[in-house]
């Protein structure tokens, strides 16, 4: 036994008896109400106690095991995932495996399973377009549903007034998605952080709560129903054969956002992105245009969110307000924290995640959420940096590669 | 001589704070000047006048535009002065630090290509060819200030006279005809100090880009500069080659203390 282990028994101990204290009022006294006399539940405060002091060590315990696993980590670098991750030899076959069951997945699975993963994959698509904004070019948006709501009500209301289909509005939805990226971000180019946050967040709510508002236009609170699922060149098909079509077009859709992110990221505009994240007057002076880069990200982020709406309006068949609150917003944001900001992986690992794991939590009744925040809570504590931190792939410079041109 | 740079009566208060008064100055093409004066003298507010981050109170900036015509860039944003051909680096570095040596230099070329966001995604010839343009005329940059062997590195985890240089490096991939240096000597040893001196001249004589610099470093100013401006408390108090600069009584008085004749 040496001192640091008796310090923090001291301040397991410490806690525990913070917590008897504080819980007494609920867990010891009770008020018989028909003998008009308490009870003392004394074994109550013992039970308290003990837990309160076990769970404290455990925590302690992990705390002082993270601090020394980071110490190791930063002298050896990468972690084993991320080392995976960029080794060809590791990453070809997983992809290749990750991708056989992306395909028999539907046939394996039953519809319900088909319909939660269609679900969480339209996630991953919000979870990267997120990341476009908030990973790469570093600006929080709290109000990326509402591009979402663009989505899905661009699908709604042109199929429901002009009978368009679902491959002719995908395009459109995205498009619309960028025009409102564009339109709302551009008051709030000078903005930052929190203060950015903010602002975000409101416009998020002003398109709810006018699509809420406005019935002539959205249909209300009522929403819109019989949106039609996607047609296969105008087969008849069978409600769980266009699920199973929905699901591949999701599939996709989520490699080609994939594909995109991965091409911006090692392009001029995404090293602008990372330049700007790192000090907006240097990127300034370095001829950037702040206003122009800013707009881009959200613009493009706003794209996938138009076009997962689109996909979302599909799916469900029924779209109202209430399907685009700003629990929306956080959640998407979540997945992209908890996942890893700016990492793809990552963002897919935390998108599936936090969208799977309520849904398998369902048994817990209403402890669900509890759990779910209770995991979110562990994973910002332990592994700050999300599930699979982002180790920014820079371009590696090989000598010979060069032909010195003297500019 | 033709001039680059010509700046007329710049005034700039900050509140009460009168930080630059009244100043004149004026850099020929091709020509190493020197902007020197004791702390807080308004030196790097004059930077940040010029290159549009702070907006003069007062004054008028013109500058010879790539095009050789004569522009004036007042109000101008920052990203558009630098495009109009003059560059800079920061007194309190600001290198990209989550980026990489040559990359911090790609950067400097954003404002010479054009790739937009398809070409990013759909990785045409055009953009390929780019790319590649990017990032031989960053190496070459980098080669030439001898910093190639930091060539993958991250900005971060170079020693500071290394940083200093990159920043120059990084200015200098924005294609400048005038190049600003704030206090480019700043923590360095004597021996980098007279590789910085071998490499301001190299620059100026190869690539023939007007410099600009403000520097403490008397020694350095001395040996390297055609022209020098002194200024106190915002206003300028001489004016001259290093020669005359020596002897100027109101110069030498205002450094009091501080050794000139170095
Ligand atoms: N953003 C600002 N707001 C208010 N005052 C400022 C600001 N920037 C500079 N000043 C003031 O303006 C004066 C000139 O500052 P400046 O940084 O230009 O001096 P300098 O000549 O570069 O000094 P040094 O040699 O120490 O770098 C100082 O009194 C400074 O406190
Ligand atoms: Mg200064």
């Amino acid at each position: 036994m040496n001192m640091p282990v008796l310090n923090e028994i001291k301040k397991s101990l410490i806690a525990a008896i913070w917590f008897m204290f504080l819980t007494f009022p609920i867990m010891v006294i009770k008020v018989n109400t028909i003998t008009r006399t308490i009870d003392w539940r004394w074994k109550n405060m013992m039970y308290t106690g003990i837990g309160a002091f076990f769970l404290s060590a455990v925590w302690r315990y992990m705390l002082r095991r993270k601090e020394k696993n980071q110490n190791a980590l930063e002298k050896e670098g990468l972690s084993i995932v991320q080392k995976i991750l960029q080794v060809k030899t590791f990453s070809i076959p997983a992809t290749v495996l990750l991708l056989i069951f992306a395909i028999v997945f539907p046939h394996l699975f039953s519809m319900h399973q088909t319909n939660i993963m269609i679900s969480a994959l339209i996630y991953v698509m919000l979870g990267l377009g997120l990341n476009i904004v908030v990973g790469l070019a570093g600006l929080l948006d709290l109000g990326y549903v509402a591009f979402f709501a663009v989505g899905a009500y661009a699908y709604a209301l042109l199929n429901l007034h002009f009978g368009l289909g679902f491959w002719t509005v995908l395009p459109v939805g995205g498009f619309l998605g960028a025009v409102f990226g564009i339109l709302l971000g551009y008051p709030v180019l000078r903005l930052r952080g929190d203060y950015l946050a903010i602002v975000t967040l409101g416009f998020g709510e002003i398109i709810r709560i006018i699509l809420e508002n406005w019935n002539e236009f959205s249909f209300g609170p009522a929403g819109i129903a019989n949106i039609p699922k996607p047609e296969l060149f105008g087969l008849d098909l069978s409600l769980s054969a266009k699920t199973i079509y929905l699901y591949y077009i999701i599939v996709l859709l989520v490699i080609f956002t994939v594909f995109v992110i991965n091409r911006l990221t090692d392009s001029r505009i995404g090293r602008a992105w990372i330049a700007l994240k790192d000090d907006e007057i240097a990127c300034q002076a370095m001829g950037i245009d702040k206003a122009k880069t800013k707009l881009r990200a959200f613009a493009l982020g706003a794209t996938w969110a138009g076009m997962g709406g689109v996909v979302f309006a599909a799916k469900t068949a029924f779209i109202n307000p209430a399907s685009f609150t700003i629990w929306e917003s956080v959640i998407i944001l979540c997945t992209v924290v908890a996942g890893g900001m700016g990492s793809i992986v990552g963002v897919i690992c935390g998108a599936l995640l936090l969208i799977l794991l309520p849904e398998y939590l369902r048994d817990f009744g209403q402890f669900r959420m509890i759990t779910f925040g209770a995991v979110l809570v562990l994973m910002m504590v332990f592994r700050p940096g999300g599930m699979i931190e982002n180790v920014r792939r820079t371009y590696q410079f090989k000598t010979g590669e060069t032909n010195d041109i003297h500019s | 001589m033709t001039s680059i740079l010509d700046v007329k009566n710049l005034t700039l208060d900050f509140g009460g704070l009168r930080a630059i008064d009244h100043l004149n100055l004026t850099v020929n093409k091709g020509e190493i000047a020197a902007l020197i004066g004791p702390n807080g003298a308004g030196k790097t507010s004059f930077f940040n006048c010029i290159t549009g981050i702070y907006k003069p109170t007062a004054g008028e900036i013109f500058l010879t535009c790539r095009n050789g015509e004569k522009e004036r860039i007042n109000g101008l944003k920052p990203n558009l002065v630098t495009r109009k051909g003059m560059a800079r680096t920061f007194q309190n570095i600001r290198l990209f630090s989550s980026m990489t040596v040559l990359e911090n230099v790609m950067i400097g070329c954003h404002s010479i290509t054009h790739a937009g966001i398809l070409g990013a995604v759909f990785k045409d010839a055009a953009t390929r060819k780019e790319e590649k343009y990017i990032v031989d005329k960053s190496y070459s940059i980098l080669k030439t200030l001898e910093l190639e062997r930091f060539v993958n590195e991250l900005a971060v985890n170079l020693p500071y006279g290394a940083q200093r240089l990159l920043e120059i490096a990084r200015a200098m991939a924005t294609d400048p005809q005038l190049l600003l240096l704030d206090e480019p000597a700043a923590g360095m040893n004597p021996t980098e100090t007279r590789r910085l001196d071998d490499m301001i001249l190299k620059i100026r004589d190869e690539k023939g880009i007007a410099i600009l610099l403000i520097e403490h470093d008397m020694k350095l100013v001395m040996r390297i500069s055609e022209t020098i401006h002194v200024v106190d408390y915002g206003k300028k108090i001489g004016e001259g080659t290093p020669e005359e600069i020596r002897n100027h009584p109101v110069v030498i008085k205002a450094y009091l203390g501080e050794d000139i004749h170095a």
